[in-house]
């Protein structure tokens, strides 16, 4: 008998249209404008960047824009070393989550410009933005240091007023 | 059994483009409306159920960010299918049978608007021996409304006056696309497209959100009975022109004395099918709203009937019956019936 | 709350290169495919599943491991006649789907018939066309032909 078959090829392959719906949209339009732009909860009066919906906390929309800084505190983060299938930058680069001041919850964005080594909880950072934007969160390049002396984060990775 | 209660329902319109509200927006608003039906407050909920396909949203664990919607955090107990929205509902009666919580709240969600929803659903085909083909759903239907013809259970006719008379009903129906006016004799003329099926045939797609709240014991309709039953994978062992599998569920659930039925058919070929499975007979009113003919949202049609059923209780009906499905050619069929309490 | 007039819209594609092991059932079915040969599978009780699955879908019940050549002429059950193929269709020409009962086989299996609309219907006697490329899958198997 000739050689058996154990395997098949079956790939997938699924296309969309995907609309960004209003409260991505006016959020996208917004860095456009170079301004980061969260949604408070009418609430619980937290706000969230990128802007969310509905509050996960109190199921409501959240309706207000509320500008938000350019500036934050690293509140975790972690070291990419490996490449992978994709990857925008070059390893090593620090994936961080950042509590812009003004929001209550952190970005997960790019901590750069500066070695990896000088990443830590605390850090205070600024967004820096590329010339020309584009209605994308990879119009901010990354974050970078500000030179603000540390926050202090607590165990729950909230910034310490 | 513990007795089980339609305590509140909701949709919001169903539309051919839904694109300003994403899915939490989409589930936020739906179960906002559902709750105060019921007068009910979400933190009195025992229980969230959800039914949508990610394949469908076109967003891995779409269903997971869908759940801000409901407020999930601090957590909740809560559980999701894959799925139409009424299998989410059967999972939360029969959660409500273990006797410790007395509310649930189930939703689902669908976008036939962003991807194919045709594409999407090739995924739930057999990955060795169908899916590989490329086959289309319409595809498949139309195998079986020839299997119909052939053996003189239905005709080309009957097909059209399906789509007739859900035209008719939906013209009524506030909530979805109004249907184009027609005559029998303008759908016949229409070209096949999957022969003996033509274009309109296939259900009109579109998007939405409904939401049920169930409740233990208390006013509004009540559950008596609920099943599902699903038949085998491969096309080649199934009788096409009977559905087994929704009779069962309709005998499983007591289906009988039923004066009005909301029945989910993707295909009008397929209502003959049902009709003779389910016992539905010309005394009794079938699809007011229109049914899924006119307006199909994917994973939400099914739970849809469900509302559909319990509006047409508060309208003066005594017993409703609704009817979902999933899979190629009526592969699954879930049934609940309802009574006026 | 500020509705922008031009929503943002961008296309995404969801793919997967996954590759599936097929059994001892279907590996047999799909070798056979790639030799030019049709099998079935014996089933507990006599009747021969094509294609062949590991379970008798009725009952649950495993198969036997007899695989018994079918075809390659059958009847057609049930068809379809797609007279405008889509892009995800597996001809470019109009085509009919259809139900086909391969001669020795209990179960219709479906694929596609590659002739006239004219030439079909329920009934009609059709032979397997193999492709000429074979790598042990589905589309080994070109689809048929009605056999005039
Ligand atoms: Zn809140």
């Amino acid at each position: 008998m000739s050689a058996p078959v154990t395997q098949m090829k079956a790939p997938t392959r699924l296309e969309y249209l995907v609309h960004a719906g209003a409260t991505t949209t006016t959020f996208l339009h917004s860095i456009l404008k170079g301004q980061l732009v969260g949604r408070r909860c009418p609430v619980c009066h937290k706000v969230y960047i990128p802007p969310r919906g509905a509050c996960p906390t109190c199921a409501v929309l959240c309706t207000d824009e509320v500008p938000v800084s350019n500036s934050g505190t690293v509140t975790t983060f972690s070291i990419v070393r490996i490449p992978f299938e994709g990857q925008r930058l070059t390893p090593p680069y620090a994936c961080a989550h950042i509590v812009l001041d003004g929001a209550d919850v952190p970005l997960l964005h790019i901590v750069g410009g500066c070695s990896v080594d000088e990443v830590r909880v605390g850090m205070r950072v600024e967004a820096v933005w590329l010339e020309i934007p584009q209605p994308t969160l990879a119009t901010v390049t990354w974050f970078k240091p500000n030179g603000e002396p540390d926050r202090a984060v607590n165990d729950r990775g909230e910034v310490v007023p | 059994m513990r007795s089980i209660s339609i305590a509140g329902i909701a949709q919001l319109p169903s539309k051919l483009a839904e694109h300003h509200m994403d899915a939490a927006e989409l589930v936020q608003a739906v179960t906002a409306l559902a709750l105060a039906d019921a007068g009910i407050e979400r933190k009195q909920i025992g229980f969230v159920c959800s039914g949508s396909s990610d394949y469908i949203m076109g967003q891995p664990f779409s269903f997971v960010m869908a759940l801000d919607g409901v407020g999930a955090w601090p957590p909740i107990r809560e559980s999701h299918v894959e799925m139409d929205g009424a299998w989410a509902l059967y999972e939360a009666w029969v959660r409500l049978q273990h006797g410790d919580i007395d509310t649930a709240l189930v939703y689902s969600f669908g976008k036939s608007s962003v991807g194919n929803v045709d594409d999407a659903l090739g995924m739930q085909l057999d990955p060795y021996y169908v899916a590989p083909l490329g086959v289309s759903p319409m595809a498949l239907a139309a195998l079986q409304a020839r299997a119909l013809l052939d053996a003189r259970f239905a005709n080309e006719r009957d097909f059209a006056q399906a789509v007739m008379r859900a035209r008719l009903a939906g013209a009524r129906n506030p909530n979805i696309p109004t249907p184009t006016a027609t005559t029998v004799d303008a759908l016949l003329a229409a070209p096949w497209v999957a022969s003996p099926l033509r274009a309109h045939d296939a259900a009109v797609r579109t998007d939405g959100a409904a939401a049920i709240v169930l409740r233990a014991g208390g006013p509004g309709p009540k559950i008596t009975g609920f099943a599902h039953r699903i038949e085998p994978h491969a096309l080649g062992v199934r009788d096409l022109t009977t559905s087994p599998s929704a009779r069962r569920a309709a005998d499983d659930a007591g289906a009988s004395r039923i004066d009005v039925a909301e029945i989910h058919t993707p295909y009008a070929s397929q209502e003959t099918i049902l009709r003779n499975a389910l016992g539905l007979n010309d005394r009794m009113l079938v699809n007011p709203s229109g049914g899924t003919l006119v307006a199909e949202t994917p994973m939400v049609a099914g739970l849809l009937r469900v509302v559909e059923a319990t509006r047409a209780i508060r309208d003066g009906a005594h017993r409703a019956l609704a009817h979902a499905t999933s899979g190629p050619c009526l592969q699954h069929n879930l049934v609940c019936v309802l009574e006026s309490t | 709350m500020s509705l922008p007039t031009d929503d943002l819209v961008s296309p995404f594609t969801l793919e997967y290169t996954y590759k599936r092991s097929t059994g001892p059932v279907i590996g047999r079915f799909l070798a056979g495919l790639r030799d030019g040969q049709l099998l079935g599978v014996r089933t507990l009780t006599g009747d021969v599943l094509v294609p062949p699955t590991e379970y008798e879908p009725t009952t649950g019940d495993a198969v036997t491991d007899e695989f018994v050549e079918v075809g390659p002429e059958g009847t057609v059950s049930t068809w379809t006649w797609i007279s405008n193929p889509g892009p995800k269709d597996p001809v470019s020409v109009p085509f009919a789907w259809a139900m086909v009962h391969l001669d020795g086989a209990s179960t219709p299996m479906l694929h596609v018939v590659l002739s006239p609309e004219a030439s079909l219907k329920t009934g009609a006697r059709v032979r397997a066309k193999f492709a000429e490329t074979r790598v042990g899958h589905i589309r080994d198997l070109a689809g048929f032909e009605v056999v005039t």
